[in-house]
């Protein structure tokens, strides 16, 4: 077997640290719903997919900018999230419940998808993907940088609002403990219908970024669930920082094994890292 | 109808047009009757849904196309022709329940086969089972096609694993500077992979050496790092196994690190979205059918690009043009229509024992059925972008006017 080069190599795990931030930044949402709000929502790929289809077709037939079309997606999915989580209250939907709810939803939204976008896969040609920089002998994509920038200002963002500000203590308190909290008077309903419509509007970042970098076809939209899952749960739930770890981790080491041994091995170090962190930390997830 | 073997593809393809044209006039003429009575029932499923629907759509299209073709004429033995297509979801599982289905319950008389090859293999299990003859348009896996009934409309012969990576390099090997490396990188799903493991034998057998050998899953997300193998192996050719949008997924790839393969082919891409790349100029690629001539000097063909051209503008498909897909589908109608024309029947048997032993002008070629598998020629040929377009280059009494094999 051939030694690859260093520059391979660190180009490689560069490339890892870009996809991982994507991870990472689909998984935030996931990971505030799931560990804050006790719901699963797997209708959260669905619709940064839907992101990623607005943003295209804003960007290649209404011409807008790609970034532009921040100021229609995040309040458009904001709203979405609220009337989402508002449902969930109003029917009382167990987190075991809302997995299958979400999963409906997800099949909804995806075939909406194809019905309105049809099954042609797409990829969006903007100007960002052909600005590209040079660290020494490695390349740094502008989209590629565009969604780390995102991944870590919005996790970074969220953590620090978590951990510092009167807004996230309360959430925390009614994340933890809702009655007493509404004791304190913290209005865990209000603070809910924030917090899904805040991950709400991060998958339709996430899917911005999406269309930068990826191909799009409705059928993708399952594509990212497993890998996405696994950076959530390794690094814990309602933890805000944690996606975007493993989500580097998992994409580093997707990397490098693609580099270095069989690009056909890279799906087995997701689950692998998933599996070890169950058996060491169950516990705790 | 048998032909003399000795005649060349390109002759014998001009010689059928006397024939065609014969009978487009015959097809003209006021005196034909419009067919009548109980409408002859052809079932099948397409993958109307699912991750398959984005190429199915050109095979509803063309079999559309025909039937209405065919109802314009006098139908087949005088009668209508319905087709009745269900959607399997891109599922094989589902298919084999609708071929049941259409079977036993919808009393079908004829079957046709559905798009790719997990679900070809699915109906032909079903096809088998009641003895039903199937023309099929696109089983990548010719070895997998054993039932005695069953008829491939795409011509990719018995062994394209070996035919088709020796007709790349032959056309290859017309340049003026040939390769003499290659970095094979393939995807794993089934079809393409076993070309890609073909290439690689076919390359080992004729002398270039082989820098690099990849595969990754169906599905894989991130191409970076295989793009940065590709480019530090510096390989003089590159075979890339890749099917629908995964050329254009490693070439953007590619492009970031800034890159380019100095020769590329891709086994099945999605070949519009690769011809509009820039970064695609010059790759090659495999086809039975491209609508420029010789392909549309056959006025069946030419009517069928024009029809076809604007149907599928309308259903707003990325691109419209007519290439292996919607040509293996019209073929299979026209092999269909042949054997029920020649046999004047609905016999699955009689058609079957018929196309064994006779030959089907179809616009890709004239078809045979008498080799391993019901297989015949191997009639792919290579195209390759040119100026924004495919262009067939090889063999050459195929290649577009004026066209020839570009390298860098």
């Amino acid at each position: 077997m051939t030694l690859p080069s260093a520059t391979l190599l660190a180009q490689a795990v560069l490339s890892g640290v870009f996809i991982g931030a994507l991870y990472g930044l689909l998984g935030l949402g996931l990971s505030l719903s799931w560990g804050m709000l006790r719901q699963i929502n797997l209708a959260h790929f669905a619709l940064a997919f839907l992101g990623a289809y607005l943003t295209h077709h804003l960007t290649s037939v209404a011409h807008w900018d790609p970034l532009a079309t921040l100021l229609l997606i995040v309040p458009g999915f904001f709203a979405f999230g609220a009337l989402l989580h508002w449902v969930f209250a109003r029917f009382a939907i167990t987190p075991f419940n809302s997995l299958l709810v979400t999963f409906g939803l997800t099949v909804i939204i995806e075939s909406a998808i194809q019905w309105i976008w049809t099954a042609d896969p797409r990829m969006l040609d903007s100007a960002y993907g052909h600005v590209k920089f040079k660290l020494g002998a490695l390349y740094v994509p502008l989209p590629e940088l565009l969604t780390l920038a995102f991944a870590t200002t919005l996790s970074t963002a969220t953590w620090a609002a978590l951990r510092f500000t009167d807004l996230g203590r309360a959430m925390r308190a009614a994340a933890e403990d809702a009655p007493t909290a509404a004791a304190f008077g913290v209005d865990e309903r209000r603070l809910s219908l924030l917090l899904s419509g805040v991950s709400a509007a991060f998958a339709g970042v996430a899917g911005l970024c999406l269309a930068l970098s990826f191909t799009l076809a409705p059928s993708q939209v399952y594509a990212w669930i497993g890998v996405v899952f696994a950076a959530v749960m390794i690094g814990g739930l309602g933890n805000p920082l944690g996606p975007l770890v493993a989500g580097i981790v998992i994409g580093v080491s997707e990397s490098l094994t693609m580099a270095i041994t069989a690009p056909a091995w890279a799906p087995l170090v997701s689950f692998s890292l998933l599996i070890a962190v169950l058996l060491a930390r169950a516990e705790k997830i | 109808m048998n032909v003399a073997p000795t005649m060349k593809a390109a002759p014998r393809f001009a010689a059928s047009l006397a024939a065609t044209v014969l009978g487009l006039g015959i097809a003209a003429s006021p005196a034909l009757a419009a067919p009548s009575g109980p409408p002859i029932r052809i079932g099948s499923t397409l993958s109307l849904t699912g991750p398959l629907s984005g190429t199915a759509i050109i095979h509803r299209i063309a079999g559309e196309i025909y039937v209405e073709q065919l109802n314009k004429k006098d139908g087949l033995l005088g009668r209508p022709v319905e087709w009745i297509v269900k959607d399997d979801q891109s599922k094989p599982d589902l298919t084999r329940t609708l071929y049941e289905q259409l079977i036993t319950v919808d009393k079908v008389d004829l079957v046709i086969g559905p798009y790719a090859t997990p679900n070809i293999v699915s109906a032909m299990g079903v096809a088998q089972r009641y003895n039903k003859m199937l023309v099929h348009h696109t089983m990548g896996i010719p070895s997998l096609a054993k039932y005695e009934m069953q008829f491939p409309a795409w011509s990719v012969g018995a062994n394209p694993e070996t035919t088709v990576p020796n007709t790349v390099l032959d056309a290859l090997a017309t340049l003026p500077r040939p390769p003499k490396t290659i970095a094979i990188v393939t995807s794993k799903f089934p079809s393409v992979y076993l070309m890609s493991k073909g290439a690689q034998e076919v390359a080992k057998k004729r002398g270039l050496a082989e820098v690099l050998f990849l595969e990754w899953e169906f599905g894989n997300r991130d191409y970076g790092p295989i793009a940065n193998r590709v480019k530090d192996a510096k390989p003089e050719f590159v075979w890339v196994g890749a099917i629908g949008l995964e050329g254009n997924q490693l070439l953007d790839a590619m492009k970031k690190i800034d890159y380019l393969p100095p020769l590329h082919f891709y086994m099945y891409p999605a070949p519009g979205p690769l011809a509009k790349l820039p970064e695609a100029s010059n790759a090659l690629a495999a086809s039975i059918f491209e609508q420029h001539p010789p392909f549309t000097n056959n006025p069946v063909a030419a009517e069928f690009v024009r029809l076809y051209n604007d149907r599928a503008a309308k259903a707003g498909l990325a691109d419209n043009s007519v290439e292996t897909q919607a040509a293996a589908s019209y073929s299979t109608w026209q092999v269909l229509e042949a054997a029920i024309t020649a046999t004047k029947s609905l016999d699955d048997k009689a058609m079957s024992d018929w196309l064994k032993k006779n030959q089907v002008d179809t616009i890709q070629g004239r078809l045979r059925f008498d080799r391993t598998n019901n297989y015949g020629d191997d009639l792919m040929r290579v195209k390759q972008v040119q100026k924004g377009q495919w262009v067939t280059v090889w063999p050459k009494e195929w290649a577009a006017p004026g066209a020839k094999i570009l390298g860098q």
